[in-house]
């Protein structure tokens, strides 16, 4: 099915006989497979509403991100969170799309200033009985009634089908500049990473790919981001020799976990406590990549790995992004909630999606 | 204003209910005598009061846990309270309820620079959250203007702002996770020090219930490494319209202000009467704030001069020193103790796109001709929450009243141009009735569905933020 209208959308849902498997792009595809009919939300494309002066665009779920990214660079503005392209690190193809990319809170390094769920202000969806719900709106200051906005973000289509989505945009900064730590080990990277997030200097990057370097970007006006990369050269003086590269050329490649691209294996992602990042990263049989000052660590382990049973508990979650669906179907892809914490995930689906019929299972 | 009828069964067994509440709190935490809970009869929406049955003041989250677990047996409805400063009515009790202050839960559990973020109890203030690390460097960025009072708790039920949330957000986006006590006791924690959730966002839609999911007992907070300094400039107008696309411009240049705030003539002639800043007489001002070192400040002032240059404006006022920075401040910091002083008012919340900023501004001067109500503006422009307040007499018959109908045309118009009710101060008892203006019932049955979720007894804070009508099945239930 490929509804062309929120109308549409919502007959659909309410006249479905079975489970759904609701498809944005396609590139994000993540969890236990769906078994269901196809249900494509490209057809609900197109830029409703951009205005540059309030920062603030509104677009079709099924809108291409590449056209939202197309208008926005039109203005010098941008999506304040970078959105990670996942089609290398995953084997997908297609298009991805700003439903998708919200129903998967896609958020990349500049996630230390804001994750996709800062930045999306409204919503529009149909729920698993077909019900069309609006949420926020179109401003970025809203407290009206409950933010069902935020939970929308990251429910990979359980609770409800985006039909439109409202994003606060933000102006591209002047200039970059990344600056380079060479041949630091995993905990002194992840201490060099704090001390420079804790410094005044609006560090919007900090990654450590072991072997390869720790990285720190700065963005902004061009007198600006060289006076701060000075200042923070000196704070990480400490920690070795800097260099201070022009531009943000490597941020990409964070972005998408480029290092993993193309090799063998499982891929986890661990969402942890930024100073524990090393001592997990430790117990981890493979190769990492840090992101976020160590609060994001991707993982590349064997086939088959329950990441959970060797890492042991810690505090934050896990996530097995990439497997094949046999390890999909004995290893939870998502992290296992606590009883009191799942019982509420389990009331909220029920309600919103009593048949359970979107997307059933993928969340498992 | 209408609030549902208190259960007489309970008011009946009030003494029953109050030694429960006395079996499971120590002796000083449980206030009962009716001339000591009259002191919980309102909130900062002081045109609505009522006594609640009791009020409870734990001290811990194992204290909340017990007192929410006998409430829940005894079918009582609980009301939280933070510190009382709701301009909405938000912790406004019923005769036949138990306020849950959390004022005594005042307590900072860890502070953790390495990792950005202090943990504490739910009652402290907001400011003395940024009390707790600023000597070593860092700050919490939201900051409501009651922050000297205001308590954290009430910040996340109202998912609170400030003028400085142009750049750092509100509390939603510096809210990491909370310790939530369910009516039932149940003791949950959500999130923590990690930066993203690992199923639902359960804390995204916490944040802002305004009280009615649960009772937050405990936060991790972001702090953030405070900026190297900062510096206003003041810049006037003599029309709302130029000063409405200064601010759109100053936006699209890729310049972010910590904030921008606007003033219109009745509230510059106001804080000038009242704080003597030195104002210039003038159809509107804006304040500009920007961030950094001070060759950074300079760099950003100087791009805001351009365009602001470009609109011809009455004045461009930069501060060469901390004292004429702070005098640019004065003004507008008094806006509200300098209403004040003329008049009781009422302050309203919607937001707008900014885009729209000079046809509400004409429209609401025409309503006010309309009423024969005064209206002075003073808001944060940079994101489009305005805060009209209108000037009455809470003396003169019907003055209130008047003034209520005026408030509700304001806030339908900010809703028609495309904005909402309510961006920071929530919607409480206050805005309750105009939720249809927003939202279809459909819009609203969602949002229902996930108090009957958390809450199925709808025994937490429920007259509030929903028509009384769309609510009673469920609050009867």
């Amino acid at each position: 099915m490929r509804p062309g209208t929120e109308a549409e959308l919502a007959e659909a849902v309410r006249g479905a006989n079975g489970p759904l498997r609701i498809v944005g792009g396609g590139t994000r595809g993540i969890g236990r497979a769906v078994a269901g009919e196809v249900l494509e939300t490209c057809g609900l494309a197109g830029i409703s509403l951009y205005e540059p002066g309030a920062l603030t665009l509104v677009a079709g779920a099924g809108t291409a991100l590449a056209e939202v990214e197309a208008a926005l660079s039109a203005e010098g503005q941008r999506l304040p969170f970078e959105v990670p392209d996942m089609r290398g690190l995953l084997g997908t193809a297609g298009d991805s799309t700003l439903g998708g990319v919200v129903a998967a809170n896609a958020s990349g390094p500049r996630r230390l200033q804001g994750a996709c769920r800062d930045s999306l202000i409204g919503v529009r969806f149909v729920d698993g009985m077909g019900m069309v719900v609006k949420n926020g709106g179109r401003v970025m200051k809203n407290v009206t009634g409950y933010d069902l906005v935020k939970l929308m973000a990251g429910s990979w289509g359980t609770l409800g089908v985006l039909s439109e989505v409202a994003f606060k945009t933000l102006p591209v900064p002047e200039t970059a500049a990344t600056l380079v730590l060479d041949g630091l080990g995993d905990a002194q990277a992840v201490v060099a990473m704090a001390a420079a997030l804790g410094s005044p200097y609006e560090v919007t990057g900090a990654a450590h790919w072991p072997g390869q370097g720790t990285f720190l970007r700065i963005e902004g006006f061009a007198a600006s981001v060289a006076y701060r990369a000075g200042r923070l050269a000196d704070v990480l003086a400490a920690f070795g020799d800097v260099t201070v590269e022009e531009g943000a050329a490597r941020w990409p490649g964070i972005r998408d976990v480029a290092p993993f691209h193309g090799r063998a294996g499982d891929v986890w992602r661990l969402s942890v406590k930024p100073s524990d990042a090393a001592g997990i990263a430790a117990r981890v049989p493979g190769d990492v990549l840090y992101d976020w000052g160590g609060g994001l660590v991707w993982a590349l382990v064997a086939e088959g790995t329950d990441l959970r049973a060797v890492v042991g508990p810690f505090q934050g979650h896990a996530t097995l992004l990439r497997a094949s669906a046999v390890t999909r179907a004995h290893v939870a892809p998502f992290h296992p909630e606590p009883a009191g914490v799942a019982a509420l995930t389990a009331g909220l689906r029920a309600k919103f999606d009593p048949r359970g019929i979107l997307n059933p299972g993928l969340m498992a | 204003m209408d609030m549902p009828q208190p259960d007489p069964a309970i008011i009946a067994r009030k003494a029953q209910i109050v030694a429960r509440l006395q079996a499971v709190l120590p002796a000083d935490a449980v206030i009962h005598e009716p001339h000591e809970v009259r002191a919980y009869e309102c909130d900062a929406l002081t045109a609505y009061r009522c006594p609640p049955l009791a009020a409870v003041l734990p001290r811990t989250t194992a204290e909340v846990s017990a007192v929410l677990r006998v409430c829940f047996e005894e079918g009582v409805p609980v009301v939280p309270r933070g510190s009382g400063t709701s301009l909405a009515g938000g912790a406004l009790p019923t005769a036949d309820c138990v306020i849950l202050g959390v004022a005594r839960m005042n307590g900072v559990i860890e502070t953790d620079y390495a990792n950005r973020f202090i943990r504490v109890q739910s009652g402290r203030t907001n400011l003395s959250v940024t009390g707790a690390v600023e000597s070593d460097g860092f700050f919490y960025a939201p900051d409501p203007s009651s922050q000297l009072a205001c308590a954290i708790a009430g910040n996340i039920a109202m998912n609170s702002g400030g003028a400085h949330c142009l750049k750092y957000g509100v509390t939603t986006n510096n809210l990491l996770g909370v310790t939530l006590v369910q009516m039932d006791g149940t003791v949950l924690d959500i999130g923590g020090a990690h930066m993203d959730a690992p199923g639902l966002d359960l804390l995204g839609v916490i944040c802002g219930s305004e009280g009615q999911l649960g009772v937050v007992t405990e936060a991790t907070l972001r702090i953030l490494p405070k900026p190297e300094g900062a510096r206003p400039v003041l810049i006037a107008f003599d029309a709302n319209e130029v000063a409405g696309a200064c601010v759109s411009d100053i936006i699209k240049a890729g310049v972010l202000p910590v904030a921008i705030e606007f003033m219109d003539r009745p509230c510059i002639r106001a804080c000038e009467a009242f704080a003597k800043a030195g104002y210039p007489d003038c159809e509107a001002l804006l304040i500009v704030e920007v961030e950094g070192s001070p060759a950074e400040i300079d760099e950003q002032l100087a791009l805001i001069k351009a365009i602001a240059l470009r609109h011809n404006p009455v004045e461009f006022r930069e501060a060469a020193d901390e004292d004429q920075a702070k005098r640019i401040w004065l003004g507008r910091k008094s806006a509200f103790g300098a209403m004040g002083q003329i008049n009781d008012y009422m302050c309203l919340d919607g937001t707008i796109p900014v885009t729209a900023l000079p046809f509400v501004l004409r429209r609401i001067g025409e309503l006010s001709k309309e009423y024969g109500l005064d209206v002075a503006n003073v808001f944060h422009a940079g994101d489009g929450n305005m805060h009209p307040l209108i000037l009455f007499d809470a003396n003169k018959p019907g003055d209130l009243e008047l003034c209520e109908a005026m408030g509700a045309d304001i806030l339908r118009l900010c809703v028609e141009v495309g904005g909402c009710l309510t961006g920071e101060h929530g919607v409480g008892i206050e805005k309750r009735d105009l939720m249809a203006v927003q939202f279809a019932a459909d819009d609203m049955e969602a949002q229902l569905r996930v108090k009957d979720v958390f809450d199925p007894a709808w025994l937490l804070n429920p007259a509030k933020v929903f028509p009384l009508g769309v609510t009673a099945g469920r609050r009867a239930a």
